[in-house]
């Protein structure tokens, strides 16, 4: 699995969104409903499931999935 | 009121319940008049080692018809059914919150021990994994006005909201709240009811080590027993009771159907013991009293009582001496029951329900039974209405529920005529 299905098949599970709505370009709270409460478990997710650590100023920038996923390469994930 | 001092009448025109005995009123009803149990043995955890290992669960609830995915799995247990069960009750009212009732709709839903079981999980995470990964819903998810503040939001309801906090007379409490709501002119229509989903393993030890349940594991349905000589204990078990209250002349406005009317509320304090009713507990004698005060009543007038009837061996015996105290001779000819031998005690739901259980009763002109009531206590000798439902023409039912902290709390229904 590319890190790209990895990030879409938790942001699925942890939003109760589609795999159509995860677009590459689509804005966690203004497209997927996330409120301030699921970002932050949704980081939570993503830091556990890529063993990462993910600093409060950090998560602010990440606004889309496009974003998670430049983060996460960033951070060296594969 | 008639013959009372209020002023604006209330009645009940909507009701949704999850039980033990069912996953809606109608399933509940049906299960309650045919005596059936519905307590087995605790599936929720690993209950190897405990001294009680039965509950009254609810059974295969589906939550996916209230909720989505996502807030079935950000929320406790208690707060996924009181939305479900609310929906159940708005839907049954027929009732639609519009942007001009908004400010005059309000939300009054009472638990005893709100996301217990998120606690006692999230402690777990929080010892093994750090503080780093303690959950962001894990503060909201146990908070137990979470209830009635996700029914407000659900449902847009923007009058007045607030959480009865007291124990297992919280449901009884809430309802009292909300009709004086309504009845002093604060708001027009009221959603109302307890809930509680706390059979975990804190509820369970915690109650154990108090010695309040039963533990007569071998015979789950035959384990609450109240008002017989063998009881040993109360059975925990969970669910959700919610009402739909408005005030007389708006439901009459909009053709609501009308269960019946809140006739008298009574809330009072024992005053004596963190647990314990005091013999002959007068508390609840002078909470009865009250409510019928209120309702403008004479002990006479009342056909049924809903029992707190919690199969423990003290509330038992003192709730019948209270009883008499209040009723005198009528206690001869009162028809007294104990819907617990069936359910369980659902602690915040349970006065909810069991508000439910007595509209039905005056609709249906159908008596509750009490089940179990094998070798009656010799200081319990009321007409229990024993093993079996039966009719009678029921125009008022009285509701009593006791919690810990002395808490007491009584409601008085009645047939709807104008």
């Amino acid at each position: 699995m590319t890190l790209e299905e990895k990030v879409i098949t938790i942001i699925m599970e942890q939003l109760d969104v589609t795999k159509e709505e995860c677009k590459l370009e689509a804005s966690f709270i203004d497209d997927l409903g996330a409120d301030s409460l699921d970002l932050v478990e949704l980081i939570m997710a993503m830091e556990e499931n890529f063993s990462v650590e993910i600093a409060d100023n950090e998560l602010e920038k990440i606004r889309t999935i496009q974003d998670a996923i430049d983060f996460l390469k960033s951070k060296g994930v594969q | 009121m008639q013959g009372g001092r209020l002023k604006r009448r209330v009645v009940v025109t909507g009701i949704g319940a999850l039980t033990p005995l069912g996953n809606s009123v109608g399933e509940t009803w049906t299960g309650i008049c045919s005596g059936r149990s519905g307590i087995g043995g605790i599936t929720r955890f690993d209950a190897t080692g405990f001294k009680t290992r039965i509950a009254g669960e609810l059974k295969n609830f589906d939550p996916l018809p209230y909720l989505n995915k996502k807030e079935v799995r950000r929320l406790d247990e208690f707060l996924v059914y009181a939305i479900a069960s609310a929906e159940m009750a708005m839907a049954d009212a027929a009732l639609a919150i519009d942007a001009g009732l908004s400010g005059r709709a309000g939300v009054i839903i009472g638990s005893a021990i709100g996301g217990l079981g998120t606690l006692e999980k999230t402690k777990v995470i929080l010892l093994r994994d750090g503080p780093e990964r303690v959950s962001p819903f894990a503060i909201p998810a146990t908070l137990a006005n979470l209830a009635p503040g996700l029914v407000s939001i659900r449902f847009q309801a923007r009058g007045p909201i607030n959480c009865s906090v007291t124990a297992c007379a919280a449901g009884t409490n809430a309802i009292g709240d909300a009709f004086r709501t309504i009845a002093h002119g604060y708001a027009d229509v009221m959603i109302t009811g307890g809930v509680d989903a706390a059979v975990c393993p804190l509820c369970v030890s915690g109650f154990n080590a108090m010695r309040a349940l039963s533990t007569r594991n071998g015979e789950p349905q035959r384990a609450s027993r109240p008002f017989d000589r063998e009881r040993d204990g109360f059975v925990v078990g969970e669910g959700s009771g919610t009402l739909i209250l408005e005030e007389l002349s708006f439901a009459l406005n909009r053709g609501a159907r009308i269960y019946g009317e809140v006739a008298g509320y009574g809330a009072t304090s024992d005053a004596f013991h963190m647990a314990a009713p005091p013999p002959g507990h007068e508390g609840a004698a002078r909470c009865m009293q009250a409510a019928l005060h209120e309702a403008g009543m004479d002990p006479v007038e009342i056909d049924y009582i809903n029992a707190h009837g919690t199969s423990t061996p003290l509330n038992d015996q003192y709730e019948v001496e209270a009883i008499k105290t209040v009723f005198g001779e009528h206690s001869g000819s009162l028809a007294v029951s104990s819907t617990k031998s069936m359910t369980g005690h659902m602690l915040g739901a349970t006065g909810a329900v069991e508000a439910i259980f007595c509209l039905k009763a005056i609709q249906e002109g159908l008596l509750p039974p009490t089940t179990n009531l094998e070798n009656p206590d010799p200081a319990c000798d009321l007409d229990f209405v024993p093993h079996h439902a039966r009719k009678g023409d029921i125009r008022t039912a009285m509701s009593n529920t006791f919690g810990f902290g002395g808490v007491n709390a009584t409601l008085i229904f009645k047939k709807w005529s104008a």
